[in-house]
C-alpha cells in the first residue's frame, strides 16, 4: 500500500515538475460543445463534416451559394426535375476505394431514409448514371443543391454500411480521417494522403466535446486548445484581453425568436402579438445577455443579405405603445398590474430548453418585460424536443427558440420546413397568410437569385406584420484561436471548422 | 466470513433485480414523450422534429407496452445482454466498459490521493486535539466541504492551470489530465476522511490502553505504530464504503467540468435522451460494483481487526 501510494505521489510531482505538453505539439486541439452521437451522418454527421473527414456532393461558399465539392458540376432538365450530377474523378474514399457514382446513389439512398433532410425534398428517385448521379423530382425544387450542401447528405464509402444501412465506421473522402473515435467526446484525425484536392499544411488534429462554456474558455485560455468554438459572453470579453488567443466572431443565420401559438385566444388577434413585440426591449437583451450588438428587428440578420429586408419598418420598443394596444383590445389592469377581461388574466407558459445557456436567461428577462405591460409569464426550461412535441399536441403557448436557418446553407430550406401553411414544429403555428404561402412554394422552384429577391421582400414583410414569430435577437459564432494558428476564418454557416486551410505561423 | 460474502452475493442479485425494475418504472414515469427526447438526444435541438420522433417510435417500437420491454431486459440480461444505446446505436456493454474504466481510474486516483491527505492530518490533529494543527484542520476541512465540486475544480484549474500553467485545464488522454479533477474530488473526501481519522485517535489516544503504552517506556512514534494505527484503521476503512456514495455524486459534476469521459457525464446525458437501456446497464453495474466495494471494506475489517476474527 505505501509502495502504491509513493509511486502515486511521484508520478504527482512529476506531473507537476513537467510542463504539459497537450498543445504544445504539432496536433491541432479543437474543442466545441457538441458531443458525437454515434458513426452516422444523420446523428454526427456536422461533426465529420466540421472536421473535414467527410464531403458533401454540392459546398457553399461563404454567401451560402452552392460550389462544386464531390461533384464537379451538374445540370438541371428543362422541366426542372430532373438534376444530373457529374462526379469529380479520381476520388477515393479513406479505405482507399474510388467514388463512383454507385456509391454516391447508396449514401444518398440510405441518408434518404433516417431522419434528416433529404427526406424533405420531393425526390422521386436517385440513380447512377455511368459516372453521373441523376436525381429525379416530383416537381422542379430548387433548394436541393443546399440540401445536398447539408451534412446529414455526407458521402461515406460502401464499406462503411452494414447490410442494414446503418453505418458502422466512418469512411469518408475528406482531407482529414478518422485515427481514433471515441464517441461521444473524443476524436483525432491525421491527414489523408490520398486527399483529391490541395495538401492541407496541419497533419494531424484532435477534436474534443466539452460541453460547459466556463472550461472550454479556461481551456482556451490555459493553451491546452487551440482552436475553441462557442464562447459565452463573459468568457468572451475576459478571453479577449489574454495575450494568447484571439478572439474571432461572425455573424451566422441564426434568430433567438418567440415561436407563437396563433390559435391561442390571448394571441388570436395579430395586435396582441404586435402589442407582445413592443413590449420587449431588445437593445436591452442584447446589450445585457448576448454582449454584442444583436436586437434582431427583423427575422434575419443584415449578414443573410438575400433574406434581409432592409425596407420593412423594423420592430420597435415601446411599451406605452404596447399598453394602448392591448387596452384597445379590451385588456384591463388588475390591482397586481396583470391584465384581464372578463374575468381571465392574460397568463402565459413560456417553453424554452437549457441546450444554450443563453436562452433561460433571455427567458427571465422576457417574463420582467412583459410584467411590465401586464402580461404574467411561467417559464418552463424543458427539453428542446418539448417544443416539437407540444406545436403537434397543440398545447404550447410561446417557445421561446434559437432557430437555426442554415439548417441547408440557403435559408429557404428552414423556412420550407418552419412556415409551410399547416404550421412548422420549430416556426408558425395556427398561422397561416395566403400570399406567404405562395411567395415561399414559388421560392422553392426558382433557382435564379434576382427573380426570387421580391418574393423573399414579400415574405418576410409579411412575417413582419403579422408576427408568427417574434425575432427577439440575433446570433454571432465566436471561438478564441490560439496565436499560433494562421489562416482561420469561422463559417458563418458552420459547415466547417477550417482545419485543411489552417496553417502553424512560422 | 461466508456468512458475510454469501449475503453479499445474494445482495448483487437483488441489486440487479431491484435496478433493472426500478429504473426502467422511473425513466417511463418522467415527464415527456420518449421518443420525442430520444430524438433531441440523437439529432440534437436544431433537427428534432416530429418526422424524427416518429422513425424513433417507429425504429424501436415504442408502443409496445411497457411489460413487453422490461420482459425483454430481463431475457437478454440472462444472457448477460445489455442490449444497444438507442441514441448511438453502440452495445451498451461497449458504452459502460469504456466510460465505467475512465471513471474507476479517477475515483481510484482520487481515494488514493484523499489517503495521502486526510488520514494522515487527522491523526496529527487527534495527537494533539485542540492544537494549532487540529483547528486548523478543521477550518480547512469545513471549508472544503462546504465548498461545491464545481468551485473546488474551477478554484484548481485558475490557479494551477491558466494561472501558473503547469498543468492541464481538462481534456483527457495524457496522464497529467488525472490530476486535477482527481485532486478535486480527493480535497472533498480528505476532508471528511481527516474528521473521522483525527475522531478515532482523539479518542485512542485518550484511552486507558494508549496511555498504559506510553507508561510502560514507548516513544510516541512506537506507542502510535502498535497501538494507534490499527486501531485508527477500522473506522477510516469502514468509512471509505460510504466515501464511495460522495465519489459517484462527485463524479458527475467533475467529469463535465474537467471533460472526462466517465460514467457520470455519460449517465446523466442518457437520462435527457431517455436511453434507456444504457440507464439500466449503468446503473446494474455500478449498483453491482457497490456491493463489490462494501465486501471489500467487509474484508479490509475482517484482516483489520482480530476482535472480528474471533466472533
Amino acid at each position: 500500500m505505501l509502495h502504491t501510494l509513493s509511486v502515486l505521489a511521484l508520478g504527482l510531482m512529476l506531473g507537476i515538475g513537467h510542463a504539459h505538453a497537450a498543445a504544445g505539439d504539432d496536433i491541432l486541439d479543437i474543442v466545441a460543445p457538441f458531443e458525437i452521437s454515434g458513426t452516422d451522418p444523420s446523428t454526427a454527421g456536422d461533426l465529420f463534416l466540421k472536421m473535414g473527414v467527410a464531403e458533401t456532393l454540392v459546398g457553399a461558399d461563404e454567401a451560402g451559394k452552392p460550389v462544386a465539392a464531390l461533384a464537379s458540376s451538374w445540370e438541371l432538365s428543362d422541366d426542372g426535375t430532373v438534376w444530373r450530377f457529374k462526379l469529380r474523378p479520381n476520388v477515393t474514399f479513406h479505405d482507399g476505394s474510388p467514388l463512383t457514382a454507385q456509391a454516391v446513389v447508396a449514401a444518398l439512398t440510405a441518408a434518404k431514409g433516417k431522419p434528416g433532410i433529404l427526406n424533405k425534398a420531393p425526390i422521386e428517385g436517385i440513380s447512377p448514371d455511368g459516372n453521373d448521379v441523376v436525381i429525379r423530382l416530383s416537381e422542379p425544387f430548387a433548394p436541393l443543391l443546399a440540401f445536398l450542401a447539408q451534412n446529414t447528405t455526407a458521402i461515406l464509402a460502401p464499406a462503411a454500411y452494414d447490410d442494414k444501412g446503418r453505418v458502422t465506421q466512418v469512411i469518408g473522402t475528406g482531407p482529414y480521417r478518422i485515427s481514433l473515435l471515441q464517441a461521444p467526446q473524443k476524436m483525432t484525425v491525421e491527414r489523408f494522403d490520398g486527399y483529391w484536392g490541395e495538401k492541407p499544411s496541419i497533419r494531424a488534429a484532435s477534436y474534443l466535446a466539452v460541453g460547459r462554456g466556463e472550461t472550454r474558455a479556461l481551456m482556451a485560455e490555459s493553451g491546452d486548445a487551440d482552436f475553441v468554438f462557442n464562447l459565452d459572453p463573459a468568457s468572451r470579453t475576459r478571453l479577449s484581453r489574454s495575450p494568447k488567443v484571439n478572439v474571432l466572431s461572425v455573424s451566422i443565420p441564426r434568430s433567438v425568436l418567440l415561436k407563437i401559438n396563433a390559435g391561442d385566444p390571448l394571441l388570436k388577434d395579430t395586435r396582441a402579438r404586435q402589442a407582445l413585440s413592443l413590449a420587449v426591449d431588445r437593445e436591452g437583451i442584447a446589450a445585457a445577455i448576448l454582449r454584442y450588438p444583436a436586437a434582431a428587428n427583423q427575422l434575419f440578420p443584415p449578414s443573410v443579405a438575400s433574406w434581409h429586408n432592409a425596407n420593412v419598418q423594423p420592430l420597435a420598443y415601446d411599451s406605452a405603445k404596447a399598453k394602448a394596444l392591448l387596452a384597445e383590445l379590451g385588456w384591463k389592469p388588475e390591482a397586481d398590474g396583470i391584465l384581464a377581461k372578463d374575468g381571465q388574466r392574460f397568463t402565459l407558459t413560456l417553453t424554452t430548453y437549457p441546450d444554450r445557456p443563453e436562452l433561460p436567461l433571455v427567458a427571465a428577462v422576457l417574463q420582467e418585460q412583459l410584467k411590465e405591460v401586464g402580461v404574467a409569464i411561467t417559464i418552463n426550461s424543458t427539453n428542446s424536443s418539448e417544443i416539437p412535441a407540444t406545436h403537434q399536441d397543440g398545447t404550447l403557448q410561446m417557445g421561446l427558440v434559437a432557430r437555426n436557418f442554415a439548417l441547408v446553407p440557403d435559408p429557404i430550406g428552414t423556412m420550407l420546413q418552419d412556415y409551410p401553411p399547416q404550421g412548422g414544429d420549430w416556426g408558425s403555428m395556427n398561422w397561416s397568410n395566403a400570399e406567404f404561402d405562395q411567395a415561399i412554394k414559388h421560392l422553392s422552384k426558382v433557382s435564379d437569385a434576382a427573380q426570387g429577391q421580391p418574393l423573399r421582400e414579400k415574405a418576410v414583410s409579411i412575417l413582419q406584420a403579422e408576427l408568427p414569430v417574434i425575432p427577439i435577437a440575433w446570433y454571432q459564432q465566436t471561438a478564441a484561436v490560439s496565436k499560433k494558428l494562421e489562416n482561420v476564418r469561422l463559417d458563418p454557416f458552420e459547415r466547417d471548422f477550417g482545419l485543411a486551410s489552417m496553417r502553424w505561423a512560422q | 466470513m461466508t456468512r458475510v460474502l454469501g449475503y453479499r452475493l445474494f445482495q448483487a442479485l437483488l441489486v440487479a433485480l431491484t435496478v433493472g425494475v426500478l429504473t426502467f418504472i422511473m425513466i417511463r414515469a418522467l415527464p415527456g414523450d420518449m421518443a420525442y427526447r430520444i430524438a433531441a438526444g440523437r439529432y440534437g435541438y436544431d433537427m428534432v422534429n416530429t418526422d424524427a420522433a416518429n422513425a424513433v417510435r417507429t425504429e424501436l417500437g415504442l408502443d409496445q407496452g411497457g411489460t413487453t420491454a422490461l420482459g425483454q431486459w430481463f431475457s437478454d440480461l440472462v444472457r448477460f445482454d445489455l442490449g444497444v444505446s438507442v441514441v448511438s446505436g453502440e452495445a451498451v456493454i461497449d458504452e459502460v466498459r469504456h466510460q465505467l474504466g475512465h471513471t474507476v481510474e479517477l475515483a481510484l486516483a482520487a481515494v488514493l490521493l484523499s489517503l495521502l491527505i486526510g488520514p494522515p492530518l487527522g491523526i496529527l490533529a487527534g495527537l494533539r486535539p485542540g492544537g494549532v494543527i487540529d483547528r486548523g484542520l478543521l477550518l480547512v476541512s469545513s471549508t472544503l466541504r462546504a465548498l461545491p465540486h464545481f468551485v473546488v475544480g474551477l478554484l484548481l484549474i485558475i490557479v494551477l492551470a491558466t494561472g501558473m500553467g503547469v498543468l492541464p485545464a481538462a481534456g483527457h488522454g495524457e496522464p497529467q489530465n488525472l490530476i486535477l479533477p482527481a485532486l478535486t474530488l480527493a480535497l472533498g473526501l480528505a476532508a471528511v476522511s481527516s474528521r473521522v481519522a483525527r475522531d478515532a485517535m482523539a479518542g485512542v489516544a485518550g484511552s486507558p490502553y494508549y496511555a498504559f503504552g506510553r507508561t510502560k517506556g514507548l516513544s510516541d512514534a512506537q506507542v502510535l505504530r502498535r497501538h494507534g494505527l490499527r486501531n485508527v484503521s477500522v473506522p477510516i476503512v469502514t468509512y471509505l464504503g460510504v466515501q464511495f456514495i460522495y465519489l459517484i455524486e462527485g463524479v458527475v459534476v467533475v467529469e463535465t467540468l474537467f471533460a472526462w469521459p466517465g460514467i457520470g457525464h455519460a449517465l446523466v446525458h442518457a437520462i435527457f435522451a431517455r436511453d434507456v437501456p444504457v440507464i439500466q446497464g449503468t446503473a446494474l453495474v455500478m449498483g453491482l460494483m457497490f456491493v463489490l466495494l462494501n465486501a471489500l471494506v467487509d474484508l479490509a475489517c475482517y484482516l483489520i481487526d482480530p476482535r472480528r476474527q474471533a466472533a
